[in-house]
């Protein structure tokens, strides 16, 4: 997968999350949590579905590599470059 | 509802989950929502654990139903669907009294900065630097600071905010001033949110959507089918045998006690010592005890307020709080808004914080007593709220921790699972044996309605990752 469609398929999946979730004002490099109110049960969420949809295996101490939306694509790029 | 009989089930599954409470519920539909099949066993006749109601003299009595956090309407809607999110109403009137305060409060955080201010004369920079502190407080926090270490922080001298602070708290998870102030700041935060919300339509309701929404993704549900054992092979759980029957699981999530999963579904053989030396170390917490009162068909109670925090008891005591004679009760008001669509029905349930060892050793005779002189200490209290009471109440029953051990099996009839201790032990279960998972209330942190949800949705997520492992 590309990093474009990394990045699409991630915030269609906090979409489903968090239906309010506004996109258009959303900053790549900050923090997700800050900007979409998102919590720890939402990352789980995240975690849980990318494992769902392509048996991705993240462990719990790699979790803050998800904190930001380029570094959630930074992260699954290596990894999703067969799917 | 009616479940699947136990001679129907399959004879292999990806999951069993043992014991239906709001976690194991939880569990059993991310599980099943996941592409996973599912079996989930009860021991008793109907699912919920103590999200429970029952009937009697016509009238149907909530258990535990008030009141649970905001956090729930999230929660609800993606782990369970927007039917039951959107159930979910608030109870705006929650109303203390006692020696040394009377008051009335959405017991929100914008009302106790407020309350704090005027009634309490908490200087504005305090409040908000207590609240920033309780805010900012996370499961993984440094655990040696106490409650009561917090408080005299903020609040030296004043045993009258400790009881406004804490008095909900104690009921809501029998914690007390001397553990972690970590897990009452996350649970004080976590009411603090937006106040304290109920669902409407009753535990009932929301358990019968429930178990429609697990049946509607395929999972199995047997009730009074009780788990004699958790089957464990080579270090790793293999499925389960009940009532004679072995039914074979590449994973099990035990969703008893952590004790109780230990010490009778495993069995205490099956672990290192080490790790049974960590487990040794375990509070369970206290019980309960409750008496609900039934008003007769066709007549009304004025609105005296949702959830009453009424006490006799001169200052703040968890220890009081558990006396078999405590004079410090809740009182949940369930009006006929409770069920909307039902014919009008008024209930009122007193709640008690209560030690299990107190009322074990009773015979009949001492126990038939010491219930009918609890029934009567509520009536008396509720008498000052409600004068006449007496002459409008068809119906009373009572429930002691015998009570809540007979539904739950819980060690000790626990209402509230364990101390801050069982938390590591429940979330350690797996590295000790491969495919074994507990999810129940453990650390506090994870009790109570949405703990229970959510720790139910961490664990699935264990789960899941083991099974795709």
């Amino acid at each position: 997968m590309s990093r474009d469609e990394i990045k699409d398929v991630l915030l269609e999946i906090i979409a489903d999350i968090d239906e309010e979730a506004d996109f258009a004002s959303l900053d790549a490099d900050a923090p997700l949590r800050d900007q979409l109110d998102l919590d720890s049960m939402d990352f789980l969420d995240i975690v849980m579905e990318l494992r769902k949809r392509y048996k991705l295996q993240i462990p719990e101490e790699e979790y803050p590599q998800l904190a930001t939306l380029t570094s959630c694509v930074n992260y699954l790029v290596p990894k999703l470059q067969q799917a | 509802m009616r479940y699947t009989p136990l001679e129907q089930v399959r004879s292999l599954y990806d999951v069993i989950v043992v014991g239906a409470g709001l976690g194991g519920l939880t569990c059993a539909n991310r599980l099943a929502a996941a592409g996973h099949s599912v079996l989930l066993l009860e021991h008793h006749l109907q699912l919920g654990g103590l999200a429970t109601w029952f009937k009697r003299g016509g009238h149907i009595f909530d258990v535990s139903l008030h009141g649970f956090p905001y956090g729930m309407l999230k929660t609800c809607k993606k782990y369970w669907g927007k039917a039951i999110r959107d159930a979910i109403v608030q109870l705006k009137s929650i109303v203390f009294d006692n020696p040394q305060f009377s008051l009335r409060t959405t017991f929100s955080k914008d009302d106790f900065i407020r309350i704090l201010q005027e009634r309490f004369g908490v200087c504005q920079e305090t409040v908000s630097a207590f609240f920033a502190t309780v805010d900012g407080m996370n499961f993984y926090d440094d655990q040696r600071q106490t409650t009561r270490e917090l408080f005299d922080r903020f609040f030296p001298g004043r045993s009258d905010i400790h009881r406004l602070l804490m008095e909900p708290i104690t009921y809501a998870n029998g914690s007390t001033l001397d553990e972690p102030a970590i897990t009452y700041g996350i649970v004080f935060s976590n009411f603090m949110n937006r106040g304290v919300y109920t669902f409407e339509g009753g535990t009932d309701r929301l358990i019968n959507l429930m178990a429609s929404e697990l049946r509607a993704k395929g999972v199995d549900i047997c009730t009074g089918a009780k788990v004699d054992r958790i089957l464990v092979e080579k270090g790793t759980a293999t499925g389960v045998a009940v009532k004679g029957r072995t039914i074979k699981a590449r994973s099990v999530v035990a969703n008893a006690g952590i004790t109780n999963t230990i010490d009778q579904l495993v069995g205490r053989d099956q672990f290192p010592s080490d790790f049974l030396g960590r487990f040794g170390k375990v509070r369970v917490n206290n019980s309960s005890c409750q008496v609900y009162f039934g008003i007769r068909r066709g007549e009304t109670i004025p609105d005296i307020g949702d959830l009453l925090f009424t006490s006799t008891a001169a200052a703040f005591s968890s220890e009081e709080m558990r006396r078999m004679d405590t004079g410090s009760r809740t009182f949940s008001l369930y009006y006929p808004k409770t069920r909307p669509q039902s014919p009008p029905d008024y209930t009122i349930v007193a709640s008690m914080n209560a030690d299990y060892d107190d009322w074990a050793g009773l015979d009949q005779a001492a126990y038939r007593t010491a219930k009918e002189t609890m029934i009567a200490r509520c009536f008396a209290d509720l008498e000052r709220y409600l004068p006449g009471i007496r002459n409008q109440v068809d119906t009373v029953e009572s429930a002691t921790p015998r009570t809540f051990h007979r539904y739950t099996l819980h060690t000790k009839g626990t209402s509230f699972g364990t101390k801050f201790e069982g938390l590591d032990i429940s979330r350690s279960l797996h590295k000790e044996i491969g495919g074994l998972f507990h999810v129940g209330s453990v650390g506090i942190i994870m009790s109570g309605w949405l703990g229970a949800i959510n720790y139910g949705v961490i664990v699935a997520n264990d789960v899941d990752g083991y099974l795709r492992g």
